[in-house]
């Protein structure tokens, strides 16, 4: 099946990478199809920054996301931009510390900044707390899968720092799967 | 992996010992894979001052048989433009990427488009001919960047790789193989004039530092490469050639794709729009739908027009107001009908579909 | 200002604001009126700036700025014309029109707000990074050697050059004030920071750590000549500042 993805939050939050290594847990990991795609120029700098995947296990044609069924909201900015029009039976998971308005369809709080910062020491890995908990809310590739693909792309002395994060989010996850 | 990072891997795989370039969006990625590893590979990476200084060093470094690359889009593409005239004049070959965002001018430097078609094919002055690819995904980025070295070595031509924003920038899978085919350069026999055309029109190619003392001119040149600029047979068989060794291979150069060649409503594209029609045709499994897809852009492949030979219509989605839409109908009788999308984004599946309903 | 274009486009922390804040000042002190007033620029983050003034503007193509404004200047020589340009603007791809308009020695002054990188295109080597800095482009470091812009400027003939950076507020302003009362070619370099492309690869983890460099790694160029008269030695790193030349070349466009 068919699943769109898209992350949302400012620059500087690692957005774009989060988008990159899921599409990558699944292509190197889980054997499917991904495309990834992102928004590029100087609205990306600054302001509300947005990357998507595909998610298939059929080759993907059409590479762009016309609808998400689910979303990772990281800003408040972001969502109103990103977020406030998902469609209502999408599945968006929120980080409760920064983004105040909630949407029309399901969703999971995740603090992910305010844990990072007191949990983990370092605000710079929320995007990976928010990756684990995707992954345990929706099954969508599998977690040795995003654990292998996480410690392929952050760099070279933070892995055990970014697995805890991981670990963190998928803990975040209240009763598991809602996807 | 990314498409302009494919690129470059493909790039490499080839062979490409010289890359030559000046950042621009979105092409960037490209020189900057390039400069990591290019220097790991044995090979030299300038960022050039400017994209006319960036394809002249191309020039430069094909003239001493280094297989040679360069990665632009529409404002850089344009300044070269001078500069891949007289690689066609030369016949020097030469790889080009051009990574199209939205013109004219400096236009929209984030935004997909594919209106450098015609520029591509006729932008340098004087009559000349070229050969143009256009990729639709990442492995065809990967694939179609090795084969362009290979048409540049085998026809000692400019080769264009007019790739587009999005296929640029998407990230998506790809199989990357073991080894690559490699068609080299022929080299010039001993004793042979240094442009003698030989058998297939393509002369062999003297690099320099092996002994020829070749003099390369872009004047209007005899056999020897002296120049001849008054003598109007002599720049008559030479321009008439330098068309010909291409435009009479089109069908060797030809490469394109065939789906439902029975169909009555055809799409014909080429780069990233093929991807809304395979979307379409996906989801409307019932429904005879054509698709044509050109790898190969120019030289014009139009016997592919003939594989559907019970068209009634078809259509042709471009970023663009319908530069190769034009050339179709130069080739057919039947309708075609132009569907231009522009302001950088990717023609829906349901805007396609839409369109072919129109015509029922 | 043009406050219908805001917000604009600089990152948080970056240079060319101030630059661009005390080139308008200087415009202001002059009093010349807006009509008569125009500025232009090439391709880049620097070159948005005339984008955000009020007054007429001409953002061009990358690299040539100069050539632009010497059209208008010479057709009409009652405008007076500022050009805005960034390092890879002025001196890759223009560097051939900054030569030329330097040695017409065109009634232009010109402001470089050098940041040693491509910001716009996000952080590639430029003719003015330093050697064996980092960028997306030399991921080893440069090989390259530097272009020094006012050296240039001199050997090619403008009337007036000077150097400074976004730390130097005041003297800054004062330059481009010179720059603008000179008749010929002014050309001002105005280091400025980019923490976005060129600090965070080169050790200014914070944009004012670039600035505080600026600050202690300025050195007048007055000293420098007493320490060559004294045949001492000039710190490698040091960022020479100041007015560099001042003289009378006949100019082209002046006002008559
Ligand atoms: C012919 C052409 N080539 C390349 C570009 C892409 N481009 C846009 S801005 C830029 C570099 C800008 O650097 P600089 O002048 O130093 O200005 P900055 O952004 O650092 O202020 C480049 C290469 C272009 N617009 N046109
Ligand atoms: S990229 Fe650099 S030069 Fe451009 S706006 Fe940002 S800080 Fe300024």
């Amino acid at each position: 099946m068919r699943h769109e993805v898209r992350f949302s939050g400012f620059g500087g939050q690692g957005i774009i990478l989060s988008a990159v290594i899921l599409g990558r847990a699944a292509v190197m990991y889980d054997g499917i199809y991904a495309v990834q795609t992102q928004v590029y120029g100087p609205e990306a700098r600054g302001g509300a920054s947005m990357s998507s995947v595909i998610i298939d296990e059929a080759p993907i044609l059409y590479p762009k996301v016309k609808d998400p069924d689910i979303l990772v909201m990281m800003s408040q900015e972001g969502f109103e931009k990103y977020g406030v029009s998902a469609r209502e039976d999408a599945v968006m998971i929120i980080d409760s510390s920064l983004v105040q308005s909630r949407p029309r369809c399901r969703y999971l709080e995740i603090p992910a900044t305010t844990e990072a910062k007191n949990t983990l020491g370092r605000e710079i890995v929320a995007n990976i707390i928010m990756l684990g908990a995707l992954v345990r809310a929706t099954g969508i590739v599998r977690e040795e899968s995003i654990e292998k693909a996480i410690l392929d792309s952050v760099p070279k002395g933070t892995e055990s720092l970014n697995i805890k994060a991981m670990k963190r989010g998928m803990e975040l996850v209240p009763g598991g799967k809602i996807g | 992996m990314q498409g302009n990072v494919a690129c470059a891997e493909g790039a490499l795989a080839a062979g490409c010992s010289f890359f030559g370039g000046y950042p621009i969006t979105p092409s960037t990625e490209i020189a900057e894979h390039m400069a990591l590893k290019l220097p790991k590979a044995g090979g030299v990476f300038l960022q050039m001052e400017d994209e006319i200084g960036s394809i002249a060093a191309v020039i430069g470094a094909s003239w001493t048989g280094a297989r040679a690359m360069t990665a632009t889009s529409g404002p850089g593409f344009s300044l070269m433009m001078e500069n891949i005239g007289f690689a066609a004049m030369t016949e020097t070959p030469c790889v080009i990427v051009n990574v199209q965002r939205g013109g004219p001018s400096t236009g929209q430097p984030t935004m997909s488009g594919q209106a450098d078609m015609l520029q591509c094919r006729f932008g340098s002055h004087g009559d000349y001919s070229i050969i143009a690819l256009s990729p639709e995904s990442v492995q065809e980025m990967y694939e179609l960047s090795v084969m362009a070295f290979n048409l540049a070595d085998r026809f000692r031509v400019p080769v264009f790789l007019m790739a587009d924003e999005i296929i640029g920038h998407l990230r998506e899978r790809i199989e990357i193989p073991d080894s690559v085919q490699r068609v080299e350069r022929r080299p010039l026999n001993q004793g042979d004039l240094p442009f003698h055309p030989g058998e297939d029109l393509v002369p062999g190619f003297p690099r320099f530092g092996s002994g020829f003392k070749v003099h390369v001119t872009g004047l209007t040149h005899d056999e020897r490469g002296y120049p001849c600029t008054t003598n109007p047979k002599v720049h008559e068989e030479l321009v008439k050639r330098l068309v010909e060794k291409v435009e009479s291979k089109r069908h060797e150069i030809a490469d394109y794709r065939v789906t439902n060649p029975d169909a009555e409503r055809v799409f014909v594209t080429y780069g990233s729009p093929s991807r809304s029609v395979e979307q379409v045709i996906h989801d409307n499994p019932g429904e005879e739908i054509g698709h044509l897809r050109f790898r190969v852009v120019w030289p014009f492949p139009e016997d592919a027009l003939r594989e559907f030979k019970d068209a009634k219509a078809f259509f042709v989605p471009e970023q663009n107001l319908g530069q190769i839409a034009r050339e179709i109908e130069r080739h057919t009788s039947v309708p075609v009908i132009r569907l231009p999308r522009f302001g950088g984004s990717l023609h829906t599946p349901e805007e396609l579909t839409s369109a072919l309903g129109a015509f029922k | 200002m043009r406050a219908d274009r805001l917000p604009h486009i600089f990152c948080s922390g970056c240079g060319n604001g101030t630059v661009l804040n005390c080139t308008l000042n200087a415009v202001d002190q002059m009093g010349w009126k807006k009509e008569e007033t125009v500025f232009v620029s090439g391709i880049g983050c620097s070159s948005r700036a005339p984008g955000y003034i009020l007054a007429d503007s001409l953002h061009t193509t990358h690299g040539r700025a100069l050539a632009f404004a010497t059209g208008i200047k010479m057709a009409k020589p009652e405008l007076h014309v500022v050009v805005l340009t960034g390092d890879g603007d002025l001196a890759a791809i223009g560097g051939n029109h900054f030569i030329h308009a330097c040695r017409r020695n065109i009634d232009l002054s010109v402001v470089c707000m050098n940041n040693m990188i491509y910001g716009m295109t996000g952080g590639q080597v430029s003719p003015t990074t330093p050697r064996t800095a980092l960028s997306t482009t030399t991921p080893y470091g440069s090989a390259e050697p530097a272009f020094d812009l006012c050296e240039l400027a001199i050997a090619a003939g403008a009337n007036y050059v000077s150097r400074w950076t976004s730390f130097h507020v005041k003297e800054l302003t004062r330059a481009i004030l010179a720059g603008l009362r000179i008749p010929g070619l002014s050309f001002i370099e105005a280091l400025s920071q980019c923490p976005t492309n060129f600090g965070k690869r080169n050790k200014f983890r914070q944009a004012m750590d670039q600035v505080e460099y600026f600050k202690t790694h300025g050195i007048l160029i007055e000293k420098v000549q007493r320490l060559r008269e004294e045949g001492k030695d000039i710190p490698p790193d040091a960022i020479v500042l100041g007015e560099m030349i001042r003289r009378n070349r006949p100019a082209m466009g002046v006002r008559k």
